[in-house]
C-alpha cells in the first residue's frame, strides 16, 4: 500500500513541476489543471500514509518509530503527522492543497497573474516535495518488521494537539500562496487593486487558522504541561507569534493597496515576509538550535536544508522586489493624519514588536555564539513587547473612525478626554477598590477601551440601529476582531497579573488550603488505561457553599517510558480552579502528596478573544452579497 | 502633503519608535538575561546581586534531598566537579525527571546567606534533551 503513496508523491512532484513551468510561462489553464491533479495525487500519497497508520503497519519505518497497536485511533491519525517525516508530508499536501484552491477560485480576471502564481506556487510545492522525497521519506519500508511500534510522544496524545500542527500548518503555508501571488505581482511590477483584492483573501485564509493553530497549542500547553500559564515566550511560541503578527500587519496594510493602491511596495514586501517568517518558525522548531518545551522531532542536519530554503526563496523575493518596487504604483495621495497613516502607524508598530520578539528569541543564540550561556525569558518580553502592543492598542480606536486621504479632527479632543478619563478611572478603581498595580489597571482600561471602540465604529458606520445588521460582512469581521482583541487584553492582563499559585503536600485524608478553597484529599489511587498506568488523587474542593470534585493525575507510559501530567481544572464563573499531582515525599515518615495548585482568573476570556479573532477574520472572507442589478 | 515631506514623516516615526524599542531591549536584555553559574563558577566571580535572577545548574548531591516541615519546599544541594556546592531550594512540583544524581538547572535568585531560591527546575529529560546549560559540564565531567 505505502508503495502507491510513494508512487503517487512522486507522480505528484512531477505535476508540480509541470504546475510550475506552464504557470510561469503563462499558461493558466494548463497549470490549474496540474494544480490539481498534483493535489489529487498527493492527497492519495497522505491517505496511504494515514491508512498504514491506522492499521499499524509496523513494516513502514516511520509507523514503527510513531505508532503503537494500544494507542487510541485519534492517536493514530494524528500520530502520522506528529513526526518530522509525517509533518513535511502534511506541509507537502497544503501547499498543492492552496495550489489547488487558487486554481479554483482565484477572480482576478488576468490569466497572466493568475498562471504565474500557480506556477510560483507550484515551485515552492516542488521545493518542499523534493525535501520530502529525497532527505526525509515517510515511505520508507523496515525488514523486518518488528511486531510493536514505539509509541507517539505521550505528550502528544491529546486532542487539541490533535488538531494544532494542521491548523498551524495551514496557516504557515496559507502564505505560501500570498508569497506566490507577490511574487507574481512583481513579476508583472503590477500590485495595485485587483491584486490586493485577491492578496486579502488569502491573507486570511492563512489568518485565520494559524490563529486557531496558535490558540490550540496554547491551550494544550495550560492543561497538559501543568504550569498553570497560557503563555511562555518559549521560542517555538515565538516562532509562531512571529508570522502572526507580520500576518496581522499585512492584513491591515493589503487595505489600503484595494482601497487606494498605496502601499504597493510594502504589502509585497509584508507578503513576502510571512512567509519568510513561517519558513523560518519551521526551522527554529525542527533544528533544534533552541531549546524549548515544545520542540518534538528535532534534526539539525534536516534544519540545515530548512534554513537552505529558506535563504533560497528568500533571496529570490527580495532580489525581485528590490528590481521591482520603485515601478509600483503609489497610490492617491495622503497626509500623515489619515486612515492611511494610521495603518502605517499601525504596520510599524507592528513590525517593530516583531522585531523585539525576534531578537528576545535569537539573542540566545548569538550569544552562545560569542560563547555565554544566556537565557532570555519573560521579563524581557513584558518589557519590550508589551508596551509596542499598549501604543498600538491605545490608538486603534481612535483613529479608525479617521477618513482616507485626510482625517476630520473635530472631535480629537473629545476622543483624547474620553481615553484619560478612562484611564483614570480604571487607575483609582485599580489602586482604591481592586488593589492591583497601575500597569494592570492600564491594561484593563485599555482592553475596555477596545472594546468599547470597536463597538463604537460599528454605531458610527451604521448611523441607524436597524442598518447595524446590514453591515457588510466585513465591517462586521473588523468589529468582532478588535472586540476579540479587547477581550483577550483584558483576560491576560487579568490573568497574568491576578493568577495565585501555591503547593501543597496532603496525606492521604488531610487538608489544606490554596486560593481560599479547602482541599480534602480523599485518595489516590493507581489506575490503568489503554496505553498508560497512573497515579490518580480524587480532592474535594470547597469554598463558601460551592463544592467540586478534582480528580489530577500523573500517567506513566510504558511503551516512551515517559511520565506526564494531567490536570484537573474546575471552572468557575470567574476562572479556573487548577491542579497538577507531583510527587509523592516522605515528610517527618509520613508519605505525602504534593500539589501544585492555581487560580487562573478570567482564563477563558484570553482563548474566546483569540477564538473571536479567528471569526472576525472568517467574517471578512465571507463574499459581500453582490448588488442587483435592476 | 508633499510626498517627500510625508516620507520624511513616517520614516522619522518609525526611527523613533524602533530607537525606543532598541533602548527598551538593551535595558530589559541587561537586566533580564541570566547568567549561569555552576558552584565552580560561583566560587570564582562570587555570588551575585541579592534579587537578581539567574540560573544554577549541576548534579543533585545523593542523599541531599530533604523537605520543609509542611512538605511543599525541597531543598537539595546542587555539585559539580569543584569543591564548592549550592543549597537549592524550590517550593513546587519536582519535574518528571528529578532524581539525586542527575542534572538539573534552576532559575531564581541566590539569598543574602548565599542559598538559593528557584523560582523553575528543570531536571535532564533523557538521552536525547538535556538543558542546554548542562553540555559544556557534560563534556568536561
Amino acid at each position: 500500500m505505502i508503495e502507491l503513496g510513494h508512487l503517487a508523491a512522486f507522480l505528484s512532484l512531477a505535476m508540480a513541476l509541470a504546475q510550475g513551468i506552464y504557470g510561469l510561462m503563462g499558461q493558466r489553464r494548463v497549470a490549474g489543471w496540474a494544480a490539481l491533479v498534483a493535489f489529487g495525487l498527493m492527497l492519495v500519497s497522505f491517505l496511504t500514509l494515514i491508512l498504514a497508520f491506522v492499521r499499524s503497519d509496523f513494516s513502514v519505518a516511520l509507523v514503527a518509530q510513531h505508532s503503537h497497536t494500544l494507542k487510541p485511533m485519534l492517536y493514530k491519525i494524528s500520530g502520522a503527522w506528529g513526526n518530522h517525516e509525517g509533518s513535511m508530508a502534511l506541509w507537502c499536501l497544503v501547499t498543492l492543497g492552496f495550489g489547488a484552491a487558487g486554481a479554483l477560485w482565484m477572480k482576478t480576471g488576468r490569466d497572466k497573474l493568475e498562471a504565474r502564481t500557480l506556477g510560483m506556487q507550484g515551485l515552492l510545492a516542488v521545493g518542499a516535495m523534493g525535501y520530502l522525497l529525497f532527505a526525509s521519506s515517510p515511505f520508507l519500508r523496515l525488514d523486518p518488521a518488528p511486531f510493536q511500534g514505539a509509541g507517539l510522544n505521550p505528550l502528544l496524545q491529546d486532542p487539541a494537539l490533535s488538531f494544532h500542527p494542521p491548523m498551524l500548518y495551514l496557516g504557515y503555508v496559507g502564505y505560501s500562496f500570498v508569497f506566490a501571488l507577490a511574487a507574481a505581482g512583481m513579476m508583472e511590477s503590477r500590485i495595485d487593486a485587483v491584486w490586493a483584492r485577491e492578496a486579502r483573501r488569502w491573507s486570511l485564509a492563512a489568518f485565520v487558522p494559524l490563529t486557531i493553530g496558535i490558540a490550540l497549542g496554547s491551550y494544550w500547553a495550560y492543561y497538559e504541561l501543568g504550569w498553570g500559564g497560557w503563555w511562555f515566550w518559549d521560542p517555538v511560541e515565538n516562532a509562531s507569534l512571529m508570522p502572526w503578527l507580520i500576518g496581522a500587519a499585512l492584513l491591515h496594510s493589503v487595505i489600503v493597496t484595494e482601497k487606494r493602491e498605496g502601499f504597493a511596495a510594502w504589502t509585497a514586501l509584508l507578503a513576502v515576509l510571512a512567509f519568510l517568517f513561517s519558513i523560518m518558525g519551521a526551522f527554529l522548531v525542527r533544528s533544534g538550535v533552541l531549546t524549548s518545551v515544545h520542540a518534538f522531532a528535532v534534526d539539525p542536519e534536516r534544519g540545515a536544508i530548512l534554513l537552505f530554503g529558506l535563504v533560497l526563496y528568500g533571496g529570490f523575493a527580495l532580489i525581485l522586489f528590490a528590481l521591482r518596487a520603485y515601478k509600483l504604483s503609489g497610490g492617491k495621495p495622503w497626509v500623515l493624519l489619515s486612515r492611511e497613516g494610521a495603518l502605517m502607524a499601525n504596520n510599524i508598530v507592528l513590525i517593530v514588536a516583531t522585531l523585539t520578539v525576534l531578537l528576545g528569541t535569537l539573542f540566545p543564540l548569538m550569544a552562545e555564539a560569542a560563547g555565554k550561556t544566556i537565557s532570555v525569558g519573560e521579563p524581557y518580553f513584558r518589557l519590550t513587547f508589551t508596551p509596542m502592543l499598549a501604543v498600538l492598542l491605545a490608538i486603534l480606536p481612535v483613529v479608525q473612525a479617521w477618513a482616507w486621504g485626510k482625517a476630520d479632527l473635530t472631535n480629537w479632543m473629545k476622543w483624547a478626554a474620553g481615553g484619560i478619563a478612562l484611564v483614570l478611572v480604571f487607575m483609582a478603581l485599580g489602586v482604591g477598590i481592586w488593589s492591583i498595580s497601575l500597569g494592570a489597571a492600564f491594561g484593563l482600561a485599555l482592553g475596555v477601551w477596545l472594546v468599547f471602540g470597536a463597538l463604537y465604529e460599528l454605531s458610527r458606520r451604521a448611523v441607524t440601529v436597524k442598518r447595524v445588521f446590514k453591515m457588510p460582512p466585513r465591517v462586521w469581521g473588523m468589529t468582532l476582531a478588535h472586540v476579540g482583541l479587547g477581550l483577550f487584553v483584558i483576560g491576560a492582563v487579568v490573568e497574568t497579573t491576578g493568577r495565585y499559585e501555591t503547593t501543597v503536600a496532603l496525606a492521604e485524608g488531610g487538608t489544606g488550603n490554596a486560593a481560599g478553597w479547602t482541599l480534602t484529599l480523599d485518595e489516590v489511587r493507581a489506575i490503568e488505561g489503554p496505553n498508560w498506568y497512573a497515579d490518580r488523587a480524587v480532592l474535594t474542593a470547597v469554598k463558601g457553599g460551592t463544592k467540586a470534585v478534582l480528580a489530577p493525575m500523573k500517567r506513566y507510559y510504558p511503551a516512551a517510558q515517559m511520565p506526564t501530567t494531567e490536570t484537573a481544572i474546575h471552572k468557575t464563573g470567574t476562572g479556573d480552579l487548577y491542579m497538577a499531582l507531583g510527587e509523592q515525599r516522605i515528610v517527618d515518615g509520613e508519605p505525602r502528596w504534593v500539589f501544585r495548585v492555581y487560580f487562573n482568573p478570567l482564563i477563558d476570556l484570553v482563548y474566546f478573544g483569540v477564538i473571536l479573532m479567528a471569526i472576525g477574520g472568517g467574517f471578512c472572507l465571507w463574499p459581500r452579497k453582490r448588488k442587483k442589478t435592476a | 502633503m508633499r510626498a517627500r515631506t510625508r516620507r520624511l514623516y513616517t520614516f522619522g516615526i518609525a526611527a523613533l519608535l524602533l530607537a525606543a524599542a532598541a533602548a527598551l531591549a538593551f535595558f530589559a536584555l541587561r537586566e533580564n538575561a541570566n547568567l549561569f553559574y555552576t558552584p565552580e563558577i560561583l566560587a570564582e566571580k562570587g555570588t551575585p546581586v541579592h534579587g537578581k535572577e539567574v540560573k544554577v545548574g549541576g548534579w543533585v548531591e545523593p542523599g541531599s534531598l530533604t523537605y520543609s516541615e509542611d512538605g511543599a519546599t525541597m531543598i537539595f544541594t546542587v555539585i559539580d566537579n569543584s569543591p564548592n556546592t549550592i543549597t537549592v531550594s524550590y517550593t513546587g512540583i519536582a519535574p518528571d525527571l528529578f532524581r539525586e544524581g542527575q542534572g538539573v538547572v534552576a532559575t531564581g535568585t541566590f539569598q543574602t546567606d548565599g542559598s538559593f531560591t528557584a523560582r523553575q527546575i528543570l531536571a535532564k529529560h533523557d538521552e536525547n534533551y538535556q538543558p542546554r546549560e548542562l553540555k559544556p559540564l557534560e563534556a568536561a565531567g
